[in-house]
């Protein structure tokens, strides 16, 4: 039957031994101590992969190539495999030849077919990737049933073993990092440009394409020595998941590569952690979700665009809202009757607004400890600062209303509900600006009178 | 019907099926979506397997619908709140559901018949043994059946919605101007492309999958300037992929859905250098 | 306001648009008068586009709304045609151009309904009328811009709509073209339909349009031609962006 067929998953290599004798803590400890000399490797080889990728995705991230990494990385294995056939064992560095050589050649074909033909980039991507693969699966399908016993482990460039990474591996990774760095050191300028805008690069001169031959070298030469760490398929995500969360925190293009370097370090360290304490799991995926929830965690509260500091910044401003809207209707009705200091008990303050219970007592609690309310068990009043807030409120939506009249010249009827939300923003640089403009005007369009600061002095 | 006959039988369907609805992806520009949903099926299938212990058709179909339409939902949404580029979001979101797949996996290692190469490249090979049985009866290999199936939906979605396909693909402003919900047919389009992804995924594999799904159709974008034709001519092309790919593993001792994705490159090639050479020739 | 017993093709009202947290539009007010060749004029990112599009329900509107004779849009969508801006679109997508201009039957036809006889004939009449009837058949990609964008028209056309809404169509096309463009919408007016143009080149008004709308994130005017197309109105619409009114309305935009 079938089934029997597909069934046998691969050994997996251990990071560490005896593993059933120590608990939590001591792997924790022994771990972090880099007592192990395979620890130390896996840790090393897992930071620079991290650091590498992190970075060179910045700028894939920025030309709309995310998906480059993963063409890429399934593009390196046929290279393996003819690397094999030749040599006729696994070795590194011919390994590392021949997968460097093949990506290179498909990200040359990616080039070509966008260039030259009327394929668009995501099908160049998807051609390219799935026909190398199929290459490499014919040719590691064709080792595997030649029997070869020194092929075993060939099959990790798929789903990638950190935990088998040698020496080697880390220090090819090492120089390929420090190639990277300082490379993009000194062409960051111009690799800044071309990620931006292509077309104004050329125009002033640029070598366009060397410049991105550049880049997509060092694309290539992050994927196949990082392969053996992650894996085919996760290698794309090194490039891309920290890049893109990187972009959550900065608009700033060194501070963004700074970022998602340190990302992809942080998620190389712990995955490869979380694959120590649990010596069956596979590494590739762990360092995979540790980046994914830097992502998560990047894009719910970094503060410039997280999604959950912009829920509690909406939360605050319809707080302000509420408070604005007190002081200004209690300011209204003691205008009325000619006493702003007058107590009013809860219930009729209700009234004079449409407030929900809960938005009224938190509004009133947090106005009396702003000191703009005074409060007698359940009665409420203005303070002389409570009288002036609400005086502000008033003068800036008249304002706002005058300007709309005068300078866009909308009728008279259409001003209020816009002042209605105004009268909430507006910064006292604005108010300024707009007085100033208007040259102070005493009478809003409805004809109601502007209060300004001076006059509640002697109040 | 010999085995190397159901065996070919099934590459074709596969391919066709995948072809079709593929011509919709590189149109829309979405190939990549193709790849992402082959990949991110992997946690659906797994949890099927484990919840209902067993490999039946219906529980897998349903997991990896969930997640091929999973994939293509959180990736827009992710986009959109995150203000990501699109390709990046996909990436991120495919990832990480394929990771989740693979340490499921590995945890229920034991529990499992899912060999994490095998779900790569599936064993088209194979197939001609596992065959449905009706009424003690064996009435041909289950992944005929099941890809017979595949291909006669995504034809009868395609005939029947064309209108709604073509106008969406090509100007989804207009479409949405003339009430024509872009949003829809792309999840429509996505759920199809998901049902396709898990028909073919046991025979060919989730990558060769999307080979499938990309290379037919953008030869035969290469080709023609008819829409008709180009669905057509992607069917054709998908039966060259299977059998060129059939003959050629044979001949080499070696996966034949891999040769089916080369096969499918040294069309793809022809055809490339083949209407350029068109081109000049109009010109002179 | 005068009002009549038939509704307006199209009223706006007080509508407000952001786009991307900026603002674009700034409570619009209007209504179209039937029968009138209208141009859309202002300076770049003034929101002429952005207008087209809200009114097409393809942008988020943040206040306001539109009215398509009486009704909400999506009651009345077939009595619009929308000329969109060429960029929009993948010219290597396998269609020819009596395709594209087909496209505008789709929404006569429900889900399942077939293209007929008519359709293709009125789609055919309207390359006619565009003089592109030769080039039914031709893949679009092997059109000039000219030729592109009368078949973008004609697809309006062939919606048979009453009232047209047109994003720049005069943009990038040559002299030809041009005058056929102008030609076909005289006669539209002279068939009692209504269009709303965005146009870009301030000589022509004049001669093209005999009402204008003066757009810069507000109505500055709107109104006959004859009436409010002058340098003080001009000077109005094109002096500067109002800062204060942008910076309050981004604040507003991101608060809420």
């Amino acid at each position: 039957m079938a089934e029997n067929l597909c069934c046998l998953p691969k050994p997996q290599r251990n990071l560490s031994r005896n593993h059933n004798r120590m608990d939590f803590w001591e792997l924790t400890v022994r771990f972090f101590s880099l007592a192990d000399a395979n620890v130390r490797q896996v840790i090393a080889g897992s930071i620079l992969l991290g650091g590498a990728a992190g970075a060179l995705g910045c700028f894939a991230y920025l030309q709309r190539r995310s998906l480059l990494g993963d063409a890429l990385a399934h593009a390196a294995l046929p290279g393996v495999g003819l690397a094999f056939l030749i040599v006729g064992q696994k070795e590194f560095v011919p390994l590392l030849l021949g997968a460097t050589a093949t990506a290179w050649l498909g990200a040359l074909s990616i080039n070509a077919i966008d260039r030259y033909t009327k394929i668009k980039l995501d099908a160049a991507l998807g051609i390219v990737l799935t026909v190398f693969f199929g290459l490499g699966i014919v040719i590691l399908t064709h080792i595997q049933k030649s029997g070869s016993g020194s092929q075993a482990g060939l099959g990790s460039f798929i789903f990638g073993q950190a935990a088998a990474m040698s020496r080697q591996d880390v220090v090819a990774l090492a120089v390929v990092t420090v190639c990277m760095l300082s490379v993009v050191t000194i062409g960051y300028r111009h690799f800044k440009l071309v990620s931006f805008d292509t077309g104004f690069a050329f125009a002033v001169g640029l070598p366009v394409g060397r410049l991105q031959f550049i880049l997509t070298t060092m694309i290539v030469l992050a994927v196949t020595v990082g392969l053996q760490a992650v894996g085919v398929v996760l290698m794309a995500a090194m490039l891309i998941t920290p890049a893109a969360a990187a972009r959550q925190w900065t608009d700033r293009l060194p501070r963004m590569l700074m970022l998602a370097s340190i990302f992809g370090m942080l998620a190389g360290l712990f995955g490869s952690y979380i694959s120590f304490l649990k010596p069956s799991l596979p590494t590739g995926p762990w360092i995979v979700i540790v980046v994914s929830g830097i992502f998560a965690v990047s894009i719910l509260f970094s503060p410039r665009r997280g999604v959950l500091i912009r829920i509690l910044r909406h939360y605050q401003h319809r707080g302000k809202i509420t408070r604005d809207h007190l002081v200004k209707s209690l300011y209204r009705v003691g205008m009325e009757r000619e006493n702003w200091y007058a107590y009013y008990p809860v219930s009729e303050i209700a009234h004079m607004w449409s407030f929900t219970p809960t938005e009224l007592r938190s509004g009133l609690s947090q106005l009396t400890a702003q000191g703009f309310l005074e409060r007698e068990v359940d009665m409420y009043r203005l303070t002389q600062n409570g009288v002036s807030a609400g005086a502000r409120v008033t003068r800036l939506h008249r304002l706002w209303e005058v300007y709309l009249t005068r300078y866009l010249e909308l009728p008279g009827d259409h001003v209020h509900r816009d002042a209605e939300d105004m009268e909430h923003i507006i910064t006292p640089e604005m108010e300024e600006q707009l007085s100033q403009m208007l040259d102070h005007p005493v009478f809003d369009p409805h004809l109601q009178p502007i209060p300004y600061p001076t006059e509640q002095k002697g109040v | 019907m010999t085995p190397d006959l159901w065996i070919i039988l099934t590459g074709i369907l596969a391919a066709s099926a995948c072809g079709l609805i593929g011509c919709f992806l590189v149109l829309r520009q979405n190939a990549m979506l193709g790849d992402a949903i082959s990949h991110a099926v992997l946690p659906g299938l797994v949890i099927a397997f484990l919840v209902t212990s067993s490999r039946n058709v219906l529980p897998m179909v349903i997991g990896a619908g969930v997640m091929g339409i999973a994939t293509a939902y959180l990736s827009e949404l992710l986009s959109r709140t995150g203000r990501l580029y699109k390709d990046a979001a996909l990436g991120i979101v495919f990832t990480l559901l394929f990771a989740i797949g693979v340490i499921l996996v590995s945890i229920f290692t034991g529990q499992i018949d899912l060999d994490q190469e095998c779900v790569l490249y599936g064993e088209i090979a194979y197939t001609p043994w596992d065959t449905f049985t009706l009424n003690g009866q064996s009435i041909g290999p289950r992944a005929v059946w099941i890809l017979g199936g595949a291909f006669l939906i995504n034809l009868i979605f395609i005939g029947l919605f064309y209108k709604q396909l073509k106008i969406s693909s090509f100007d989804p402003r207009m479409a949405k101007a003339i009430g024509v919900s872009e949003r829809v047919w792309h999840y429509a389009l996505m759920t199809v492309v998901s049902l396709t992804v898990v028909a073919a995924f046991e025979s060919v594999g989730a990558i060769l999958v999307v080979a499938m799904l990309i290379i037919p159709g953008a030869t035969a974008y290469l080709l023609t300037s008819r829409l008709i034709v180009m669905l057509a001519l992607s069917v054709l092309v998908g039966i060259i992929c299977a059998v060129g790919g059939f003959f050629a593993a044979s001949y080499f001792d070696a996966s034949i859905a891999g040769f089916m994705a080369v096969v499918g490159g040294i069309v793809f090639v022809l055809a490339a250098f083949g209407a350029k050479l068109a081109r000049r020739f109009a010109r002179a | 306001m005068i009002k009549n017993d038939r509704p307006v093709p199209i009223e706006v009202h007080d509508l407000t648009v952001a786009y991307r947290k900026k603002p674009v539009l700034w409570n619009i007010d209007f209504s179209l008068p039937e029968g009138h060749l209208i141009g859309l004029v202002g300076p770049n990112g003034a929101g002429k586009s952005t207008l087209i599009q809200a009114i097409m329900g393809l942008l988020p509107v943040l206040s306001g709304y539109v009215k398509v004779y009486g009704h909400p849009l999506e009651k009345n969508r077939q009595l619009i045609g929308y000329v969109p801006q060429r960029e929009s679109v993948d010219w290597d997508f396998p269609v020819d151009a009596l395709d594209v201009v087909t496209m505008g039957r789709y929404g006569h036809m429900n889900a399942f309904g077939k293209l007929s006889k008519q359709d293709r004939e009125i789609a055919l009449s309207a390359l006619d009328k565009v003089g592109m009837a030769d080039f039914a058949k031709r893949q679009i990609s092997q059109l000039s811009g000219g030729q592109q964008q009368r078949v973008f028209i004609a697809r309006a056309l062939a919606q048979e709509a009453s009232v047209y809404l047109m994003d720049e169509p005069f943009a990038g096309v040559d002299a030809n073209t041009e005058k056929a463009i102008v030609a076909l919408l005289k006669e539209l007016k002279d068939r009692g339909k209504t269009c709303l143009v965005v146009h870009h080149d301030l000589h022509t008004v004049r001669e093209y349009f005999d009402w204008v709308m003066l757009l810069n994130m507000r109505l500055v005017k709107f109104g006959p031609t004859a009436e409010i197309y002058n340098e003080e109105n001009l000077r109005a619409t094109y002096g500067g962006k109002l800062v204060l009114l942008a910076e309050a309305a981004e604040k507003l935009i991101t608060k809420s």
